[in-house]
C-alpha cells in the first residue's frame, strides 16, 4: 500500500467520484482515470499472478503494451477476460477480478511452481511429457491448462451490438502525440480529407504525461489548442478510443473504435464496438515508441513500472508511485521522471545511472549513482529494496518503488503487416520499418530518436509531401519547446550481470533471462526457433516489451548483432480484438439473409412446417388436425396428388430470362441437349454440364418469343447457374447478342399436380387448356381471372402426374394460391410440401442433386440421350469424351427396395453384394436418395450402383457403418410407379 | 489478396462484393485436342508474380473481370471488362 493519489495535479475529474471493485473489495477513483490509475492511487500495486510461475505482479506500463495487469472484467454475458487495466476506462460500477490465483490473489498455492522452475525452463513441455505418449491429452495438458492459465471467457451470450463501417480519406493518421497532431493539422489545413485515430480516450499521447512547454503553452493546452483546430474544419475525422490493429492490401487499415467501452451499461441504438476499415490514399504512423524494461534480477517485483509510465501515473492521472523512489535509468528521460516527481513532491530517493555521465544537469535531492546498475530487487509482493551494482560494489537501498528507463523501441508493427522485415539500425539501437513502404510512412519517434521539436517538425513535413503529392499545398508546422529532455540515442543495455533473482524477459509468458541462454546453448537460437522453444512473445502482448531485449540477448549469447538474429513476423492484429467486433452485426438472426417465397404468408395459413434450405424457408409438409408425426401429413399429401391434386409452392427454383437475337445459340452451347430448335410457345427439360463433363444443373427452358426464353434452375444452384451464364455471355462468348435477367424473385411460382389439376385450373384460367389447346410441355403466357391478371403457364411435371406450373407476378402470389385452393376445395385439393415433393418424385424415378451430386454424366442417370451429337459445341462436350468416362463399370442410377417393406435404409448408404464383406473393395454404390412411399408402403431408394440398369431383381445388401445397420434388399427399376401410365401427357 | 479493386464500371469496390473464378486462361477451340482440354480444365500454373484471374462482381455489376494482380505483393495491376478483347 504504497502509491496513493496526490493531493493535486493530473487531468483527472476530481468532482467525479466512481466506485469499483477488484477482487470484491470496494475502492473509489475519478472520472479520467483508468482502471490501472485508479488501483494504484487506491495503493494496490499487486494484481495479478504471472502465468507459469504465479509470480505476484503489479503495473508495468501505462498502455497497450502492459503484460502482467490483466483482468476479468464486467458480469454475466458481459465477462471480459485478460483486460489490459491500463487500457480500461473507469466507469462507477465497473468490476475487475484478478486472474489465474486460487485461492486469492496474495496467497496462490500455484506459487509453488516457482520452487519447481528448474523443471519448468525452456522446452520443458517437449523435454518432460515425452512419455508415456497417451498421459499427453489426458493427464498432461489438462494440468498443465489448469495451472497456466489466462481469465475464462462466459459461456453467456453477449447482449450488446457491434457494427462494422468504413472510412475513407486522403492521408490517415495513426497516434495524436506531438508528431500525429502535427501530421494531422498539416494535411488538413492544406485540404486533404483526414482521419485522425487514437487508441486513447483523450488525444495527445505522449504530451498528455509531458511537463514541457510547447509555443509557450502547458504540453496539455497545445493539445487543446491543435485539437480545437481539427474539430472545426470539415475535412477531418477524429476517432478516439481507435485502435489501428492491421495494415491491408489496397492502403486499407482496420480498426476497433471502443463506442461504450467505458461505461457499465451501454446505451441501446449504439454499438459497444465499431469495426473500421479505412481506405487511405496514404498513412502516417505517428505511433510512437515503446519504452524499453531492464533485464535484472526480481524485475518483476509489484512497485516496479517502467519511467515512461510512472511519469504518466504522475502527471496525467496525479498518482505517486511510492514513498521511496528510485529511477533505474540508461538515457536521461530518466532525468525528466526525477525533476517532475520532485516537483510533485515525492521522496525521490536515488538515481541508478548506467552511464559515466549524463548530459542534463540534475539539481535535485536523490543520490545520483552513475557507471551503475540494478542487479535485482526484492520485496515479493511489494518491492522493499534494490540491490546496486556501481564500480564492482554492491550496496542496497531500501525503496516502495522503482522506474526503469531502459530506452526506446520504435512500433513500427504495422509497417511491417504486409510482410516488410524491420532493419536493424546500429545508428538508432534499435529495429526500424523498411524503407520505401508504398503508401505508407513514418514520422517522430516511430522512425528515428527525437525530441519533441523534432516529432512535430518531422510529422508536419512528411504531411506536407503527402499533401503535395496530392497536389495541395501548405506550410510546415514548428514549435518552440522548453523543458523536453527526450531525445538523444544512448547505447543499450541488454544484459546486466550478477542477478540473483529470476531475470524476466516476457512478463506474460514468463520467460527469462536464463531461459534464452539456454534456448542458444541448446541450439534453439534462431529467432524464429528461441520463440517456439521458450514461448517468449507468444503471450497475448505479442512480445511488445520482450522482443526486442529477447533478440538482443540472443545475439549476445551468440555473439551477433541483432541485426542477424532478426525479428519474428509482424502480424495483425496489433492488439487483442473481441470476436463481437469481428462479427459485427452477422449474429443470431442477422448472420445471413432470410429469404421468404412470395407465398410464404400462404403456407402459414395453412399450418405449414418450415425448413431451411440455403436462404430459403420452404414449406415442408402442411400439417392438419389429427396427424401427429410428420410421415402422417406427407403420406397424406402424397396419396392425396396422385388421386385427387396438389398444390406446391416452387417459387424459391432459379427463373432467369434470356433474351436477345442470339438466345437460341447461347443456350444450344450452355445446355448439353438441343434448344436451337424448340418452338415457341414450348418447354423443354435440358441438362447443363461442367467443363469436365460432369452434370452442374438442370431444369426446364421455356421458349415465349423467338428472342425471349426463360429458364428455370434448381433451387440450390439458382445463383451459381445465374453466374455460370454470365461467364459465357461475357468472357466466352462476348459477341452473342444476349441478355440475361435474373427473375427468380419476380415470381411467385406453383406446381398443381394430380388428375384434377386441369378442371381446377381451368376455372382461373382464361383460355380453354385442353390437351388439344394446352398439351404437354406447352409453355405461353396466360389470362387469369377474366383479364384480371396475366401469369405464365407451364404443362411440366415433377410428380408424373398431370401437372401446371403457374407463374404469376410475385406481389399475386398469394391471392392466386388462395384462389386455387377455393376453386380447387371440391375436387379435394391439398396443400403440399417439400417432403412429399420428394416422395411424388422418388416414386417416378425424377432426379435432383441428391443424385447429381457432382460426379455423374448424364450418361450415369440414364439420359445419354441428353447429349447432342450433332452440335459443334457446348459446355463439357470435349470432356465428356474421356475414355473413362464411358467405362461399363461406372456406377448408373438404379431403384432400390428392402427384401421385408417394414425396413428402411438411409441416403449415404452403401450397397453390398449379398454375402460380401463391408470393405472398400465390395464397394458396389451408394444410395442417394430414400424416401417412404405410401403407394409401395415400403421404402424406396435411388442409389447409383456399378452396373446398376443390368441388375434389375439382384438381391444386395445396403450397408451403413455410421449406424451398422446390414438391410437386405433388390436393385430394381429407379421408377416405381408404373401407373396405367403417360398421365402427364394425357 | 487485394481488399479493394478497381471495376471498371463501379470504381473502387471492397473484395467482399467479388467472387473469384481462378485463372483467365482462353477456351480452347471446341474441336482442339482432348489433351490441350485436359489441360485447359485441370492444370494450373502457380506463378509467383503476374497472374490473371476472372474476378465477378457479383454484388456490383454483375460483370466479369479480368483482374491482374502480382501473387507476391497483391498489387493489381489491371482491371478490365473480361468481354473486351485485348490483343494478345
Amino acid at each position: 500500500m504504497t502509491s496513493y493519489r496526490l493531493s493535486k495535479g493530473g487531468q483527472i475529474d476530481r468532482a467525479t467520484t466512481l466506485p469499483f471493485t477488484f477482487d470484491g473489495r470496494s475502492f473509489n477513483g475519478h472520472g479520467g482515470d483508468t482502471l490501472a490509475s485508479a488501483l494504484l492511487a487506491n495503493g494496490q500495486q499487486l494484481v495479478a499472478r504471472s502465468f507459469k510461475y504465479h509470480r505476484p505482479r503489479g503495473i508495468l506500463t501505462a498502455g497497450a503494451a502492459e503484460p502482467n495487469a490483466l483482468m476479468t472484467i464486467g458480469t454475466g454475458g458481459r465477462t471480459e477476460p485478460n483486460t489490459r487495466a491500463t487500457v480500461q476506462e473507469l466507469y462507477a460500477g465497473l468490476e475487475a477480478r484478478s486472474q489465474n490465483r486460487w485461492p486469492s490473489l496474495s496467497f496462490d498455492i500455484g506459487a509453488v511452481n516457482g520452487l519447481l522452475s528448474p523443471f519448468l525452463n525452456a522446452g520443458f513441455y517437449y523435454k518432460t511429457f515425452m512419455w508415456p505418449a497417451s498421459f499427453w491429452e489426458k493427464v498432461y495438458e489438462p494440468l498443465i491448462r489448469r495451472a497456466a492459465g489466462l481469465g475464462k471467457a462466459t459461456n453467456e451470450a453477449d447482449p450488446d451490438a457491434y457494427e462494422k463501417a468504413w472510412a475513407h480519406c486522403d492521408l490517415l493518421v495513426v497516434g495524436s502525440g506531438p508528431t500525429g497532431l502535427a501530421a494531422a493539422l498539416t494535411a488538413a489545413r492544406s485540404g486533404l480529407r483526414v482521419v485522425l485515430a487514437d487508441e486513447q480516450p483523450a488525444f495527445g499521447g505522449s504530451l498528455l504525461s509531458d511537463t514541457a512547454a510547447l509555443d509557450g503553452l502547458a504540453a496539455t493546452e497545445y493539445v487543446a489548442r491543435c485539437v480545437d483546430e481539427l474539430r472545426s474544419l470539415p475535412n477531418v475525422k477524429l476517432l478516439s478510443r481507435t485502435t489501428v490493429i492491421g495494415w491491408y492490401d489496397s492502403n486499407v487499415f482496420g480498426a476497433v473504435e471502443r463506442v461504450q467501452k467505458h461505461v457499465a451499461v451501454p446505451a441501446s441504438g449504439q454499438p459497444v464496438e465499431r469495426l473500421w476499415r479505412i481506405a487511405a490514399k496514404h498513412a502516417i504512423l505517428a505511433t510512437g515508441a515503446e519504452e524499453r524494461p531492464l533485464v535484472f534480477g526480481g524485475n518483476d517485483t509489484p512497485g516496479i513500472m517502467l519511467a515512461g509510465a510512472m511519469r504518466t501515473y504522475l502527471n496525467r492521472f496525479g498518482v505517486a508511485p511510492g514513498r521511496k523512489v528510485a529511477i533505474f535509468t540508461i538515457n536521461d528521460t530518466g532525468y525528466a521522471l526525477a525533476r517532475d516527481l520532485e516537483k510533485a513532491g515525492v521522496d525521490l530517493v536515488a538515481i541508478i545511472d548506467s552511464r559515466l555521465q549524463s548530459s542534463v544537469p540534475y539539481a535535485g535531492k536523490a543520490r545520483v549513482l552513475r557507471n551503475a546498475v540494478v542487479t535485482d530487487a526484492k520485496g515479493g509482493q511489494a518491492l522493499s529494496s534494490i540491490q546496486i551494482k556501481q564500480d564492482g560494489r554492491f550496496q542496497s537501498i531500501d525503496v516502495d518503488a522503482l522506474a526503469v528507463a531502459g530506452g526506446f523501441s520504435p512500433i513500427i508493427h504495422l509497417a511491417c503487416h504486409r510482410g516488410g522485415k524491420p532493419v536493424w539500425s546500429d545508428e538508432q539501437s534499435a529495429f526500424l520499418a523498411p524503407d520505401n513502404l508504398n503508401g505508407l510512412s513514418l514520422a517522430g519517434a516511430a522512425a528515428r530518436t527525437g525530441n519533441l521539436a523534432d516529432c512535430v517538425a518531422h510529422g508536419s513535413t512528411e504531411a506536407l509531401a503527402i499533401a503535395t503529392q496530392l497536389g495541395k499545398s501548405g506550410e510546415a508546422i514548428s514549435v518552440q519547446v522548453e523543458g523536453d529532455l527526450s531525445g538523444r540515442v544512448e547505447k543499450p543495455l541488454w544484459s546486466i550481470p550478477d542477478n540473483s533473482g529470476k531475470a524476466f524477459v516476457d512478463y506474460q509468458n514468463d520467460v527469462t533471462r536464463r531461459d534464452l541462454d539456454l534456448a542458444a546453448q541448446e541450439g534453439f537460437g534462431h529467432v524464429e526457433m528461441a520463440k517456439r522453444y521458450t514461448t517468449n512473445g507468444m503471450a497475448t502482448d505479442q512480445g511488445k516489451l520482450s522482443n526486442i531485449n529477447a533478440i538482443a540477448l540472443l545475439a549476445e549469447a551468440r555473439g551477433v548483432s541483432p541485426a542477424q538474429v532478426g525479428t519474428t513476423t509482424f502480424r495483425p492484429f496489433y492488439t487483442p480484438v473481441s470476436f463481437g467486433a469481428l462479427t459485427g452485426a452477422a449474429k443470431g438472426k442477422h448472420f445471413q439473409p432470410i429469404r421468404k417465397s412470395p407465398l410464404h404468408n400462404w403456407a402459414v395459413r395453412n399450418s405449414a412446417t418450415f425448413i431451411e434450405t440455403g436462404l430459403w424457408y420452404r414449406s415442408a409438409w402442411f400439417a392438419r388436425q389429427g396427424e401427429t408425426t410428420w410421415r402422417d401429413s406427407v403420406d397424406r399429401e402424397v396419396l392425396n396428388t396422385r388421386i385427387n391434386a396438389g398444390l406446391c409452392d416452387v417459387s424459391m427454383l432459379g427463373k432467369i430470362e434470356i433474351s436477345g437475337k442470339d438466345a437460341a445459340t447461347f443456350l444450344d452451347r450452355v445446355y448439353s441437349n438441343g434448344f436451337a430448335k424448340l418452338p415457341v410457345g414450348k418447354a423443354r427439360y435440358g441438362l447443363m454440364l461442367r467443363d469436365d463433363g460432369m452434370i452442374y444443373d438442370d431444369g426446364t427452358t421455356s421458349r415465349l418469343a423467338e428472342d425471349r426464353y426463360f429458364m428455370t434452375t434448381t433451387t440450390a444452384y439458382a445463383a451459381g447457374v445465374m453466374s455460370h451464364l454470365e461467364f459465357c455471355s461475357q468472357a466466352l462468348w462476348p459477341d452473342l447478342d444476349v441478355r440475361l435477367a435474373s427473375v427468380t424473385d419476380q415470381w411467385a411460382q406453383m406446381s398443381l399436380a394430380g388428375p384434377k389439376a386441369r378442371t381446377i385450373l381451368q376455372d382461373i384460367v382464361d383460355e380453354d387448356i385442353a390437351d388439344e389447346s394446352f398439351g404437354f410441355l406447352a409453355a405461353r403466357e396466360v389470362s387469369l381471372f377474366g383479364g384480371k391478371l396475366r401469369g405464365l403457364m407451364f404443362r411440366i411435371s415433377f410428380s408424373g402426374e398431370l401437372a401446371y406450373e403457374l407463374a404469376v407476378p410475385a406481389g399475386y402470389g398469394e391471392s392466386v394460391a388462395d384462389a386455387l385452393m377455393q376453386v380447387g376445395e371440391p375436387h379435394g385439393i391439398c396443400a403440399y410440401g417439400v417432403e412429399a415433393l420428394n416422395v411424388l418424385r422418388m416414386e417416378k424415378g425424377f432426379i435432383t442433386h441428391a443424385e447429381i451430386d457432382g460426379t455423374v454424366t448424364p450418361a450415369d442417370l440414364g439420359l445419354a440421350k441428353m447429349v447432342s451429337a450433332t452440335k459443334p459445341d457446348f459446355i463439357g462436350k470435349q470432356m465428356l469424351k474421356r475414355e473413362g468416362l464411358s467405362d461399363p463399370l461406372r456406377p448408373r442410377l438404379a431403384g432400390l427396395l428392402p427384401l421385408d417393406p417394414t425396413q428402411g435404409f438411409r441416403a449415404g448408404s452403401h450397397i453390398l453384394s449379398k454375402d460380401a464383406a463391408a470393405t472398400l473393395e465390395n464397394d458396389q454404390g451408394y444410395v442417394t436418395s430414400n424416401a417412404w412411399s405410401p403407394h409401395l408402403q415400403s421404402t424406396i431408394g435411388l442409389a447409383l450402383i456399378i452396373r446398376g440398369p443390368e441388375r434389375h431383381g439382384e438381391e444386395v445388401v445396403v450397408w451403413n457403418g455410421l449406424y451398422n445397420e446390414f438391410t437386405p434388399g433388390r436393385i430394381c427399376d429407379p421408377v416405381f410407379l408404373h401407373a396405367a401410365d403417360e398421365k402427364p401427357h394425357a | 489478396m487485394a481488399s479493394l479493386i478497381s471495376c471498371p464500371h463501379c470504381g473502387s469496390r471492397p473484395k467482399e462484393e467479388f467472387e473469384i473464378k481462378g485463372a483467365a486462361l482462353p477456351r480452347p477451340a471446341p474441336d482442339a485436342p482432348q489433351s490441350e482440354w485436359f489441360d485447359h480444365v485441370f492444370l494450373r500454373e502457380n506463378p509467383r508474380g503476374r497472374y490473371d484471374e476472372y474476378w465477378h462482381h457479383a454484388a456490383g455489376c454483375r460483370r466479369w473481370l479480368v483482374v491482374t494482380r502480382d501473387t507476391a505483393s497483391h498489387e493489381v495491376e489491371a482491371c478490365r471488362d473480361a468481354a473486351e478483347r485485348v490483343p494478345a
